[in-house]
C-alpha cells in the first residue's frame, strides 16, 4: 500500500486510474446489461381469465371496457382505446415488458422483467380480440428467419425501417426524447407484431404495405445481421462515425500518446 | 517588453545556485540560466549487468517480431476467411482478421519498442547542445541578391522595352486558360441545370436530359416492391415509401426501370401517409390529398437528406441528417431544425382501378434550393 | 536582444562532458566507406548528410504529437497502395454476388462491390481497409492534437509563422482528403454524405446550381462523382499533401525544432539528442509503434463497416448518419443553424442557413487559424526570433483564447452527434440542439474567463514556490503548540524553468509617443493597437526577480525571530 501511495502522483497514475474505471464500468454494465427476454407460444385461454386480468392491470388506464381514459385537457389519454388492436398488439406491448408502464414518460420502454406469464399475456389477448376483430398472433411458420429471403429483406428494411432503427437495427432517436429502439435481441414474433401494430410513434406496416412475406424476409435479414459474427471486430455499439470517432480520439490517441510519453522519458 | 529584456543575461549574469548574494548591490535584474544539470547515469551506464540486461530485453523485443512475422504467415496461408473465433470483450469475429491484426501489430511493435527501449537504454544519454545561427542571411548576402535581380533586369533590358513586359505577362496570364477551359467546359453537359432541378418524374417521365416531358397520371408504387397500391391499403397510422410508375426495376431480377434509376429516384421519392381529415389543418393539403391521404416528397428541402422519419401520433417526420423537423398536419411546415421550406405537396387522387395516381406533378422544385429557384 | 548575447552560463558544457573521440576507423567503417565513398563521388552528398546525422532534436513526448500524424499519413500512402490494386471506382451498376449473404443479389455499384470484395474475399483485405481508415482518423486527430501544442506553446512565433500556414494548410486539405476517400466505397452512409454535400453546393449564392452540375457531371448522383473524387483521393490531394508535408518537415530541419524552456536550454541553442544514432532508433522505432498500434486496433476493432450500410440509394437513409469526426464541426453547425437565415428576393433564393455552415465555416476555420500569428505579433509588436517555447500559462491571454476556440470548435462537433447523445443519454434532440445554440454563444466567453484566470494562478503558484519554497507535507509544531508547514527552497535547476520568461507590460503610448507634443496621425490606430495591447497583457504576472526573492528572504529572516520553527527557508 505504501509503494502504491508513493506513485500516485507518478504521470501514469491518472492515466491508470481512468483506464481502470472504464474497465469496472463495462464489467459492471456486462453484468446488468439487459438481456432479451424469451417467450414461448401462446396458449389459449379463457377470454373470461384475460377479463378478470385486464381488470385488475390494465383498466385503470385503458378503462373497464379498453375503450381508452382521457386525462386533464382533452388531448392527454391517460390510456389509447384497445378497441381493435388486436392480440397482436397485447402479445408485442406485454410480451416485451412495455406494459403495463411503470412511469408515464414519453415512450414505454423494453423491459427485461415480463411481469406477466405467456399464460396470462394471452388470455388477456383473447380479452382484446375478443372486444373487436384485430391483428392476430402471427405463427410460428409466419415469423421462421430461416424461411425468408435475408437479401430481399435487407433492401426492404433500408427503405422502410433503417431511417428510424438504423441500418444494422442499433435505433436512432426521434423528436422530443422519443427513440427508435435497438432491434437486437427481440424475438422474430414481436418484430413481426411490431411491424402489424404499429407500437407508439411507430407506423402500422399492415399487410397491405409490408405483405406477411416481406415481414419475414425482414425478420430473416434482422437475425443473419444480428447473429453474424462481426468480421472486422468490435463493433463500436453499430453507431458509425462517432463511435469510431470517439474511439480514435480517446483510446487510439491515449495508447499513442502513453508510447510517446515512454519514449521521451529518461530510462532507470 | 521590449524595452525591459535588453538587459537579461547581462554581463553581470550571476550563478546563483552558486551562492546567496547578501544586500541588493550585487542583484542582478533577471535569474540567470543555470547552465545544464548533471548527468544521472543509467542501470545500463552504471553496471555491466544492466546493460546486459538492456540488451537481452531488447534482443527478447526483436525476437518478438519475428515469431509475428512466422504467426501472420501462418494465420496468412492457414486461416480461412470464413472462420471466426470469440475474443472476451468483443465477440464473435472474424478469425483472419483478428489474427493477422494481432501478429503483424507483434512485428511491428517489436521492432518498434526494441529500437527505442535499445536507444533508452544502451544509445548515449547525454544530451547534446548544438547551437542555433540567425537564419537571416548577411546583409552583403542579401544586398547581392537584389543586385543580381537588378542588374539581370538590366541587362535584359525589360525596363527599357516596357513592351515586351505586357506583353509576357498578357501571354503568361492567358495561358492558363487552354489548360482550364476544357477541364471546367467538359465537367457537366451544356445545359441550365435550373431546368433539370424543377423537374422530377412525376412530370411525366425521365427528367433527366433535359427536355420537359408532358405530365401523365402515374401510379404511386411502393419502393422497393414496385406494386401499385390502392387507397384502402393506406390506414391511418401506416406509411408508404413511393416510386412513380416505371421508375423502379423489379425488385427480384433487378431489370427495368428508368434509365437515370438513382438521379430520378433522388428527386422523385415520396411519402405517403393517410391522417384524419379532420386533423389537417391546411385546406390545400387537404385538396391535393385524396380522402386524408397525402404525399410529400421524401427529399428535405436542407440539404437532400432523405425525410424518412414518421412518427404516427405526433405526425411529425424528422430528417436523421439534421433534425429539420415537419408538421404533417399542417401541409409539411418546419416546426423545428435548420430548414427552411415546407415539404413540397405531390397532389393525389384515384383511377378507375382504385389505385393511388398522381394528379399533377409538384409545384415547385424538390428538394435544397437553389440561387435561381424563386 | 535575447539573440544578440553570445555569452552566457547556459552554453558551457558539463564538466563531466567530453569531446567525441576520433577512433582509427575498423573494417566495417571502411566497407561503409566504400560505399558511402562511391556515391559522394557522384553526388557530393557526404557534407549534408553528415551535417543532417548530427542534427540535435529535443526529447519530449508532445514533439512526437507531429511524428504520429507523419506516420499515419505514411501508413495511409502505403495501405491505399494496396486498396488501388482491387478497389474499382466506378458508379457502374452490378448485381452482387459475392459471399456476403445479406446483400447477394442487390444491385449495387461497382464500387460498392468491389469494396465488399476487398472485405470478404481478399485475404488481409479487410485488415488492410480497416488499417487505412484508422489510420486517416488518426492523422487528423494527431494533426489536431500537434496543432494544439504549437498553438498552446507559442511555437508559431516568427520565424516559424510559414510553417504554421503550410501546417493550417495542410490540416485543411487531410479533411477534404478524408472526406474524399470516406465517400467511395459508394456505401449508404457515404452516399447520403455525398448527398448532403451536393445540397450544400447547390446552395451556394448565384452560382450553386453551376457549381453543383460541374462537379457531379450534370444531374446528382451521376456516374461521375466516384471517379472524379478517386482521382482527387489518390493523386491529386496526395500528391499536394505530399509536397506541402515536404516544406514543412524541410524548415523544421532548416529552423531547427524549438524547444521546451529548463536549465542549460536558451534561445541560441537545442538541447536533445542526435539523429545518429539515437534520434535515428527513437523516431525510426517510433513509425514501427505507431503503425502497430493501428494495426492492433484494426485487428480487433471494426470500422466503417461498409456492408452494414448497404449500397447507396437516394431513397433509404439510416439513423446516425453522420460523417467522420473531422467534417463533424461543419455537419454539426448545419443542424445548428437556424432555418430563418434563408431568405427569398427580387426572385432568387439566399440560403444563408447552409452556406455558412458548410462553405464559410471550412474555409474560415482554417483561415483565421493561418492568420493568427501574424495578428498577435502585430498587437505585441514581437519581431524578435522565437526558439524558445513558452509555457502555456505564461501566455494566458492566448491560452484562453486558444481554449475558447476550442470550445466554438467542439460544440459544432459535437452537436453533429446530437441524435446519439440524445438516444445515449436519453435527452430530447430538441433540448440538446436548443442547449448547443445557446452554448454557442455563452461557453466560448466563459471558457475564455476561467482558462485565463486557471494560467494566471498557475502563474501566481510559480511565483509563490520560487518564493517561498515547496511545500514539504511535513508539518512541525512549535513549542509554544502552533503548526506550521516546513518549506523547502527550491534549486536553481528548478527555479529556472519558473523564472525564464520574459515579464511583460502594455503598450503604453500616452503623451510620450510623440516628442514634439503633437498628436501622431495615426493615433487612432496607436490607441486600438494600445487596447489591444492592454487586453493581451492586461493581467500579466511576472516572473520573479533575483531582487523579489531577495526580499523574501530578509522578510522570512524577519519571521524567523518569532517562528523558529519554520526552518525549511533559510
Amino acid at each position: 500500500m505504501n509503494a502504491l501511495a508513493a506513485r500516485r502522483r507518478h504521470p501514469a497514475a491518472i492515466a491508470i486510474l481512468i483506464m481502470l474505471g472504464l474497465i469496472l464500468t463495462g464489467a459492471l454494465y456486462a453484468a446488468v446489461a439487459p438481456r432479451p427476454a424469451d417467450a414461448g407460444t401462446a396458449s389459449a385461454d379463457t377470454v373470461e381469465m384475460g377479463r378478470g386480468l385486464f381488470l385488475a392491470n390494465c383498466a385503470s388506464c385503458h378503462g373497464t371496457n379498453a375503450e381508452g381514459l382521457k386525462l386533464g385537457d382533452g388531448d392527454r389519454v391517460a390510456g389509447p382505446t384497445l378497441v381493435g388492436v388486436g392480440k397482436a398488439a397485447v402479445d408485442f406491448q406485454m410480451g416485451t415488458g412495455r406494459m403495463p408502464m411503470t412511469v408515464p414518460g414519453v415512450q414505454a420502454p423494453r423491459m427485461d422483467e415480463i411481469k406477466f406469464t405467456e399464460k396470462e399475456i394471452s388470455a388477456i389477448g383473447d380479452y382484446i380480440a375478443s372486444l373487436a376483430p384485430g391483428p392476430n398472433v402471427p405463427s410460428e411458420e409466419a415469423v421462421d428467419p430461416t424461411k425468408g429471403d435475408a437479401a430481399r429483406g435487407g433492401s426492404l428494411f433500408r427503405v422502410n425501417c433503417a431511417m428510424c432503427h438504423n441500418s444494422a437495427g442499433a435505433g436512432g432517436a426521434l423528436t422530443r426524447g422519443k427513440y427508435a429502439p435497438s432491434l437486437s435481441g427481440v424475438i422474430p414474433r414481436h418484430i413481426y407484431e411490431a411491424m402489424e401494430t404499429g407500437p407508439q410513434n411507430m407506423p402500422v406496416f399492415s399487410d397491405r404495405n409490408l405483405s406477411a412475406t416481406d415481414k419475414r424476409d425482414i425478420i430473416a435479414f434482422l437475425k443473419t445481421v444480428e447473429n453474424q459474427p462481426s468480421p472486422g471486430g468490435m463493433t463500436l455499439g453499430s453507431l458509425g462515425p462517432v463511435a469510431e470517432g470517439l474511439f480514435a480520439w480517446v483510446f487510439a490517441l491515449g495508447l499513442l500518446v502513453a508510447c510517446a510519453i515512454w519514449l521521451g522519458k529518461k530510462a532507470a | 517588453m521590449n524595452e525591459q529584456d535588453s538587459t537579461e543575461f547581462g554581463a553581470t549574469a550571476v550563478r546563483l545556485d552558486q551562492g546567496h548574494i547578501e544586500g541588493h548591490g550585487g542583484i542582478p535584474e533577471r535569474f540567470a540560466n543555470p547552465g545544464l544539470p548533471a548527468h544521472t547515469p543509467r542501470m545500463a551506464d552504471l553496471s555491466d549487468a544492466g546493460a546486459k540486461r538492456a540488451e537481452r530485453q531488447v534482443v527478447a523485443l526483436f525476437t518478438l517480431s519475428i515469431l509475428g512475422t512466422v504467426a501472420f504467415l501462418a494465420s496468412y496461408f492457414l486461416i480461412g476467411l470464413d472462420r471466426t473465433i470469440f475474443i472476451p470483450g468483443i465477440g464473435e469475429m472474424g478469425a483472419s482478421n483478428a489474427a493477422l491484426g494481432v501478429s503483424m501489430a507483434l512485428t511491428l511493435l517489436g521492432i518498434g519498442f526494441g529500437a527505442v527501449h535499445w536507444a533508452k537504454t544502451l544509445m548515449p544519454d547525454e544530451e547534446v547542445v548544438e547551437m542555433r545561427h540567425p537564419l537571416r542571411s548577411s546583409d552583403e548576402a542579401r544586398q547581392a541578391v537584389v543586385t543580381t535581380l537588378t542588374d539581370g533586369g538590366e541587362a535584359s533590358q525589360i525596363t527599357r522595352r516596357p513592351m515586351i513586359k505586357y506583353t509576357l505577362g498578357g501571354a503568361l496570364g492567358l495561358m492558363a486558360l487552354p489548360v482550364i477551359v476544357p477541364v471546367v467546359g467538359g465537367l457537366a453537359p451544356w445545359r441550365s441545370p435550373a431546368e433539370e432541378l424543377s423537374l422530377t418524374f412525376w412530370d411525366g417521365g425521365e427528367s433527366t436530359g433535359g427536355h420537359a416531358p408532358t405530365f401523365k397520371a402515374m401510379r404511386l408504387m411502393r419502393d422497393p416492391q414496385n406494386t401499385p397500391i390502392k387507397a384502402e391499403d393506406v390506414t391511418i397510422g401506416s406509411v408508404f415509401h413511393v416510386m412513380p410508375e416505371g421508375l423502379l426495376p423489379d425488385l427480384e431480377t433487378g431489370e427495368g426501370g428508368a434509365k437515370h434509376q438513382l438521379e430520378e429516384k433522388a428527386k422523385a421519392a415520396v411519402l405517403l401517409m393517410r391522417l384524419n381529415p379532420d386533423d389537417i389543418k391546411s385546406q390545400k393539403e387537404r385538396d391535393w390529398g385524396y380522402q386524408g391521404i397525402v404525399a410529400y416528397s421524401k427529399i428535405c428541402t436542407h440539404v437532400g437528406c432523405p425525410v424518412g422519419l414518421y412518427e404516427q401520433q405526433t405526425h411529425h417526420l424528422l430528417c436523421p441528417c439534421h433534425q429539420s423537423t415537419f408538421d404533417v398536419t399542417d401541409d409539411c411546415k418546419v416546426i423545428f431544425g435548420p430548414a427552411k421550406r415546407a415539404l413540397p405537396q405531390l397532389p393525389i387522387t384515384v383511377d378507375a382501378e382504385g389505385y393511388l395516381v398522381s394528379k399533377a406533378p409538384f409545384a415547385e422544385p424538390i428538394g435544397p434550393s437553389f440561387w435561381e429557384r424563386d | 536582444m535575447s539573440t544578440s548575447t553570445t555569452s552566457r552560463p547556459a552554453d558551457g558544457l558539463r564538466d563531466e562532458d567530453t569531446t567525441v573521440s576520433a577512433a582509427a576507423p575498423g573494417a566495417a567503417a571502411r566497407k561503409l566507406g566504400g560505399v558511402a565513398g562511391w556515391v559522394d563521388d557522384r553526388t557530393g552528398s557526404a557534407k549534408g548528410v553528415g551535417y543532417l546525422m548530427k542534427k540535435v532534436f529535443p526529447d519530449h513526448w508532445s514533439f512526437m504529437l507531429g511524428e504520429i500524424a507523419m506516420y499515419s499519413m505514411i501508413i495511409c500512402l502505403l495501405t491505399g497502395a494496396f486498396l488501388t490494386f482491387w478497389f474499382v471506382p466506378s458508379a457502374g451498376h452490378t448485381i452482387y454476388e459475392g459471399s456476403y449473404v445479406p446483400l447477394r443479389g442487390v444491385s449495387m455499384s461497382e464500387a460498392y462491390a468491389s469494396t465488399l470484395n476487398i472485405s470478404f474475399e481478399v485475404r488481409g483485405g479487410l485488415l488492410i481497409r480497416q488499417i487505412h481508415h484508422w489510420a486517416a482518423l488518426m492523422f487528423v486527430v494527431a494533426l489536431t492534437v500537434h496543432m494544439f501544442r504549437v498553438f498552446f506553446t507559442g511555437a508559431f512565433r516568427k520565424p516559424r509563422e510559414i510553417n504554421w500556414v503550410i501546417g493550417s494548410v495542410l490540416a485543411l486539405l487531410a479533411i477534404v482528403e478524408g472526406f474524399a476517400g470516406y465517400s467511395l466505397p459508394d456505401d449508404l452512409l457515404s452516399g447520403t454524405g455525398i448527398r448532403a454535400m451536393q445540397g450544400f453546393v447547390q446552395t451556394a449564392p448565384v452560382i450553386g446550381s453551376y457549381l453543383s452540375w460541374g462537379i457531379f457531371g450534370g444531374a446528382f448522383p451521376g456516374e461521375m462523382i466516384i471517379p472524379r473524387l478517386y482521382s482527387a483521393h489518390v493523386l491529386l490531394i496526395p500528391a499536394l499533401l505530399i509536397g506541402l508535408f515536404s516544406a514543412h518537415i524541410i524548415l523544421v530541419a532548416m529552423q531547427k525544432h524549438t524547444q521546451f524552456p529548463g536549465p542549460g536550454r536558451t534561445n541560441d541553442n537545442v538541447v536533445g539528442f542526435p539523429v545518429m544514432p539515437v534520434y535515428a532508433a527513437k523516431a525510426g522505432g517510433f513509425f514501427f509503434i505507431v503503425f502497430g498500434v493501428i494495426v492492433l486496433i484494426s485487428g480487433l476493432v471494426g470500422i466503417n463497416s461498409v456492408w452494414v450500410y448497404g449500397p447507396y440509394d437516394p431513397s433509404p437513409v439510416t439513423a446516425g448518419s453522420q460523417p467522420d469526426w473531422y467534417m463533424g464541426f461543419a455537419d454539426g453547425a448545419l443542424r445548428l443553424l437556424p432555418g430563418w437565415l434563408e431568405f427569398s428576393f427580387l426572385g432568387v433564393t439566399l440560403s444563408l442557413n447552409i452556406a455558412l455552415g458548410a462553405l464559410v465555416l471550412l474555409p474560415l476555420v482554417y483561415t483565421v487559424l493561418g492568420v493568427y500569428p501574424f495578428v498577435e505579433a502585430w498587437l505585441t509588436k514581437d519581431k524578435r526570433e522565437h526558439h524558445l517555447l513558452q509555457r502555456p500559462r505564461n501566455a494566458p491571454t492566448r491560452t484562453a483564447l486558444g481554449m475558447a476556440a476550442i470550445t466554438i470548435y467542439s460544440i459544432f462537433m459535437f452537436a453533429a452527434g446530437n441524435d446519439i447523445i440524445a438516444i445515449k443519454f436519453g435527452m430530447s434532440i430538441n433540448d440538446i440542439t436548443v442547449m448547443f445554440r445557446w452554448g454557442l454563444f455563452l461557453l466560448p466567453p466563459l471558457v475564455f474567463w476561467v482558462t485565463k484566470r486557471i494560467c494566471l494562478s498557475l502563474q501566481r503558484r510559480d511565483r509563490d514556490t520560487v518564493l517561498h519554497g515547496r511545500e514539504t507535507g511535513t508539518i512541525l509544531r512549535s513549542p509554544a503548540g502552533g503548526f506550521s508547514e516546513r518549506h523547502e527552497e527550491i534549486s536553481a535547476q528548478d527555479r529556472w524553468t519558473m523564472v525564464e520568461h520574459e515579464p511583460v507590460a502594455t503598450l503604453e503610448l500616452g503623451e510620450s509617443v510623440d516628442s514634439n507634443g503633437v498628436a501622431a496621425p495615426d493615433s487612432k490606430t496607436l490607441a486600438r493597437r494600445q487596447k489591444l495591447s492592454r487586453f493581451y497583457y492586461g493581467d500579466a504576472v511576472n516572473p520573479v526577480t533575483p531582487a523579489e526573492l531577495d526580499q523574501a528572504h530578509h522578510d522570512h529572516h524577519g519571521e524567523a525571530e518569532t517562528d523558529a520553527i519554520e526552518g525549511g527557508r533559510h
